[in-house]
């Protein structure tokens, strides 16, 4: 692919800054080593996706998934680093071209109750947008959202309740339709099919896979399950810490992972089997994004870490055509 | 037979509302004995959150218990007073809720929140009660114990916030947990350690645990017995290898269809054809019967839930042939 990518960051980074309180200066009273630290949430971060791609975003919990794809959403602002679309800086678009950038990045959120105004019925949540930016006109909203309730597989019938009224896959099927609403480009899935049970969730995927052919819609796609990932994604970022340390296409990286932590996370992948499993605690010790390890951030749980991991950072490099690791190991000896 | 730990028996849960009576659990039945793992499965809508808890008196009105009895051990806590429940809640019976913030509350900070659930139940300083904390989250795998229990919920990301619930849980080693789709947002990493702690739990102290969750990798790894449930009832139930090897229930057999590992990448995932049916507008008979691929003249009266054995059963008409499929995914 040629055309100048739909998303494009550069050294994107978020941190958030944080004041003691109350209960922080009663912590420090008994001995705790609390300080006004900032949290680095996200790194300098740099990938480019390419129109119609889908790229899987997985790591751990807490390394800077969420935050960086509220980030390309719009919706939180970056503290450094510039993010283009289809080529043009973000900041330098007048008010009327960013507000169609917004309009075209739509996210489905992690937390569908957080994210559902509880006090609107169904039929709002996801009618309203549609009809305030002009997509359908105010009669037919009612069967534009009956419709789109029907492409998640929710019945038209619940038009008319509340959030609460709903089971927790069901809620977060109404996350997806409210966003399909209002036609995106690029939809930044956020564990979207998380509570979902497989058959429904196969569902869900079909669906996102054929709006991929019929609209050419983009995806950034975060997941923890990596059969999912795996099986819809083009190319798939590995996260750890507030940054990307593997980059590849996705048959490569499963086939092959190249990052240490890459391959621990495809061998503690669960398989459905009929052999109950003795699970193992983590190894070593699991670093803080409010403490990050110096050099290089996985050194501390990392079964090769050499003495220069702990002072050196290792820089995301090219490997191999399209492939990108942050490992130190790639420079000594082969992985 | 001895009594198990929980035994649930006949359990209906109806929302009466404005549109009609929404019969989200409509005659489930569980046992459950001390120290047991209990998958709970089922599609997305079919009275798994709801029933966990109704086991706890914890559904809103107007949804409401109308039949049925939870007996834990012996006791009937379906009608039990407020005062009793509160009692048993978190100390013998600890539920972790499919959504953390219905556990946290978003304008107290972490610590205050484990603090106060430490001594709820136990006359310990708060001291004492912060360093509990401190040793909860660290086995669930949060870094930097002291900021983060000075920090607030909005402050944690999705998954953090999920496994600070599932350290208050933790913290009195109850008789039972209930855990609702507990590590739905957890990377593999994450998840295989709290998986330890919760087998070392049920493990040591004898600790049983009924495991809400669609992903059926958890369940074969880690449960004794699963329960798969469908628009409000039970309709198939067995050890993890009859569930998994040699599933009868066309429903449970389509949902390990369904699972994309065993799938090939990029074709479209194999998938239960049709909706979930709205349970205000159940069809006669089998709830299953419009997206079965089996029906015959018989589906339209209900089948009762019957098998091999009381824990080896499934409700269905033309049950799926018994072959034996001892494969991984
Ligand atoms: N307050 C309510 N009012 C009306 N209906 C409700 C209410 N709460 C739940 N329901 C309905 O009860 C049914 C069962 O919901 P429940 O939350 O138990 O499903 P679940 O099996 O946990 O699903 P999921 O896997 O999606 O979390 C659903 O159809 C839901 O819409
Ligand atoms: N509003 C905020 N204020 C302070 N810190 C925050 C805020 N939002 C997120 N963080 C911190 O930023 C880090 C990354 O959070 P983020 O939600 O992006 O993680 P994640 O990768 O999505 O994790 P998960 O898989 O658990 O959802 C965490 O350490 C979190 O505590
Ligand atoms: S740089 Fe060192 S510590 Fe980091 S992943 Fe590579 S070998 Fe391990
Ligand atoms: S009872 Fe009939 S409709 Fe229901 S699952 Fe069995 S075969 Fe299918
Ligand atoms: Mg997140
Ligand atoms: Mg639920």
């Amino acid at each position: 692919m040629t055309a100048a990518p739909i998303i494009e960051l550069d050294g994107l980074t978020k941190r958030f800054s944080r004041k003691l309180d109350v209960v922080e200066r009663f912590a420090r009273r008994l001995g705790a080593a609390v300080d006004d630290r900032a949290v680095q949430a996200v790194s300098g971060v740099d990938l480019s996706i390419a129109e119609g791609e889908v790229v899987g975003l997985v790591g751990e919990s807490g390394c800077g998934k969420s935050t960086l794809g509220r980030m390309v959403a719009g919706i939180l602002p970056p503290s450094a680093g510039t993010l283009r679309w289809r080529g043009r800086d973000l900041r330098e678009l007048s008010p009327a071209d960013r507000h169609h950038a917004n309009l075209k990045i739509q996210m489905v959120f992690q937390d569908p109750m957080a994210s559902l105004n509880p006090r609107l019925r169904v039929a709002d949540i996801v009618g309203e947008a549609p009809v305030v930016h002009g997509l359908v006109p105010r009669r037919q909203a009612e069967d534009y959202v009956a419709a789109t309730l029907r492409q998640v597989g929710l019945d038209p019938a619940y038009l008319r309740r509340y959030p609460h009224q709903f089971s927790g896959g069901q809620r977060q099927r109404i996350g997806i339709a409210r966003a399909l609403a209002v036609k995106p480009d690029v939809l930044v899935c956020d564990e979207s099919v998380a509570a979902l049970d497989v058959s429904i969730q196969a569902q869900i995927i079909n669906l996102f896979m054929r709006l991929r052919e019929e609209l050419s819609l983009t995806y950034l796609f975060i997941s923890h399950d990596l059969g999912v990932v795996e099986h819809i994604s083009d190319r798939t970022a590995i996260m750890y810490l507030g940054r990307i340390v593997e980059l590849a296409p996705t048959p490569e990286l499963f086939d092959k992972p190249n990052h240490p932590y890459a391959k621990a996370l495809l061998d503690e992948a669960p398989r459905v089997s009929v052999e109950k499993r003795r699970f193992a605690p983590i190894r070593g010790e699991i670093p803080s994004p409010l403490d990050p390890p110096a050099g290089c951030a996985f050194h501390p749980r990392c079964p090769h870490a050499m003495p220069r991991c702990s002072a050196e950072r290792p820089a995301l490099r090219a490997i191999a055509p399209r492939r990108w690791s942050a490992c130190h190991l790639n420079e000594t000896t082969g992985p | 037979m001895t009594e198990p730990l929980l035994r649930v028996d006949g359990l209906k849960t109806h929302f009466l509302t404005r549109a009609g009576t929404v019969k989200a659990v409509d005659g489930v039945d569980l046992r459950l004995d001390r120290g047991e793992i209990l998958g709970l499965v089922g599609e997305s809508g079919s009275g798994k959150s709801v029933t966990g808890q109704s086991i706890l008196g914890l559904v809103d009105p107007p949804g409401r218990v109308v039949g049925g009895r939870v007996l834990f051990q012996g006791e009937d806590l379906v009608g039990a007073g407020e005062k009793r429940l509160r009692a048993i809640r978190g100390r013998r019976i600890a539920m972790i809720f499919q959504d953390p913030m219905m556990t946290l509350n978003p304008v107290l900070s972490i610590g205050t929140q484990m603090v106060e659930a430490v001594r709820a139940h136990e006359a310990v300083s708060r001291a004492e009660a912060w360093e509990r904390s401190r040793r909860a989250l660290a086995r669930v795998g949060i870094a930097s114990p002291d900021e983060r229990l000075a920090s607030y919920p909005h402050q944690f990301s999705g998954g953090m916030r999920q496994r600070v619930a599932i350290a208050i849980a933790l913290l009195h080693s109850p008789d039972l947990i209930i855990a609702d789709e507990p590590t739905t947002a957890l990377d593999v990493t994450i998840q295989a350690q709290i998986l330890f702690e919760v087998q070392k739990l049920c493990h040591e102290t004898g600790t049983a645990l009924i495991w809400v969750t669609h992903d059926l990798a958890v369940v074969s790894a880690l449960a004794d017995r699963v329960a798969v449930m469908y628009a409000g009832r039970v309709v198939e139930t067995g050890t993890v290898a009859e569930i998994i090897g040699a599933p009868r229930h066309p429903y449970t057999r389509g949902l390990l269809e369904s699972v994309p590992s065993r799938n090939r990448r990029g074709v479209p995932l194999r998938s239960i054809p049709g909706m979930t049916p709205s349970v205000l507008d159940l069809p006669e008979g089998c709830a299953f019967r419009p997206r079965c691929d089996r029906p015959t003249a018989a589906c339209t009266t209900m089948p009762e839930l019957a098998g091999e054995r009381d824990d080896r059963a499934w409700r269905c008409w033309n049950p799926v042939a018994a072959e034996v499929r001892g494969d991984a995914a």
